[in-house]
């Protein structure tokens, strides 16, 4: 298959599964372009999340830079739609019924019970991150000491980018 | 701030745009800033319940938020126009980035850089993790299905749909039962 279509099959079917956002879904992108398509290795992978976490806008655009990276800008528009295009459409027509149901038990159910599933999610993308770029000690000391950091201030994230870049031109990491 | 009904298409775009590049590492707490507080689009109210939503529907939250608030003011070209204000700018930026990384990726500085900047992204998706698990320490029996995805995901690596249909409907069944019992 072309691999275009590949893409857009791939990113399509994640849209429709990716409960709790694109972070979510890190783990299943990683499986896909790493370990079934061999689309790119573990440590560009992680580069390229690294980018896409120190650029502005939704953590979504993870997909374009994966498109890119596999196809060039035709590969870029077309993970974009993929990823955002099947989801749109099924919230935009899920809105009505979801204002309708306000306040009954079931929604409240559903809406409870589905969370953990969308933070064990986030959780194992930082594991698989964390695995894919740390190897040494200075490295998980950085990646701890930024999980400290954010839980305990509101520093904005883009100072630790950073200093993170500063300290891996400095050979710490 | 009062409520307002007549956001034009034009304000839809603009609005995302700003939200879009005002946010880095995730865009949510800034859309909640913008839309309730600086432009009265929603009430407070109101985006909870729209968030609530976005959250538990698939796709990326952010990008969910834009449809449901597009479609409330203008319809379906409102839904589409406000993906576009959202999407358009990053979107390029990331295309720059990524042609920048393709070019001079393998350069011994920036590799330095790039191993730095990825461990702290590394931190912050786990803290992001760790903080929504925060809030599910009322319901402290939820947090074995976290645990249980966790697992399933990284260290047995079954596919992600599998393990999401084997997982929810019990989730939800123990939610049920246990914490939101019919009164």
């Amino acid at each position: 298959m072309n691999v275009v279509a590949e893409i857009i099959l791939q990113f399509g079917m994640l849209s429709l599964v990716a409960f709790g956002g694109a972070g979510a879904v890190l783990p299943e992108m990683h499986r896909m372009a790493v370990e079934t398509h061999h689309w790119m290795d573990d440590a560009t992978f992680t580069q390229l999340v690294a980018i896409s976490q120190a650029a502005p806008g939704p953590n979504a655009i993870i997909v374009t830079l994966i498109g890119w990276h596999v196809a060039g800008l035709s590969g870029a528009l077309a993970a974009t739609t993929a990823m955002c295009g099947p989801s749109s459409l099924l919230i935009f027509i899920f809105m009505r019924f979801w204002e309708k149901i306000r306040g009954t038990r079931w929604r409240l159910i559903i809406q409870t019970g589905i969370s953990p599933l969308a933070i064990g999610l986030v959780l194992a993308s930082g594991c698989i991150i964390t695995r894919g770029a740390d190897d040494g000690w200075g490295a998980y000391g950085l990646t701890a000491a930024t999980v400290l950091i954010v839980l305990k201030s509101r520093l904005n994230p883009l100072w630790l980018i950073g200093l993170g870049a500063l300290l891996g031109l400095a050979g710490f990491v | 701030m009062g409520q307002r009904q007549d956001i034009s298409h034009s304000e839809l775009f603009w609005g995302f745009n700003r939200i879009a590049l005002s946010g880095f590492g995730g865009v949510m707490s800034w859309a909640r800033r913008a839309m309730v507080e600086e432009r009265g689009w929603l009430s407070s109210e109101e985006f909870t319940s729209l968030f609530g939503l976005c959250q538990f529907m698939p796709g990326p939250n952010i990008i969910n938020m834009s449809v449901c608030v597009g479609a409330r003011f203008q319809g379906a070209s409102g839904a589409v126009v406000s993906l576009l204000g959202l999407l358009c700018a990053p979107v390029i930026i990331i295309i720059a980035l990524g042609a920048l990384y393709g070019r001079f990726g393998g350069l011994p500085a920036i590799q330095a850089m790039l191993r730095g900047i990825s461990a702290v992204a590394a931190g912050l998706i786990l803290a992001m993790g760790l903080r929504m698990a925060a809030d599910l320490l009322k319901r402290p029996l939820l947090l074995v299905f976290s645990a249980l995805i966790l697992v399933a995901v990284v260290f047995l690596r079954w596919p992600l749909l599998a393990v999401m249909f084997g997982l929810a409907p019990a989730s939800i069944w123990v939610t049920a039962r246990r914490y939101c019992r019919a009164p």
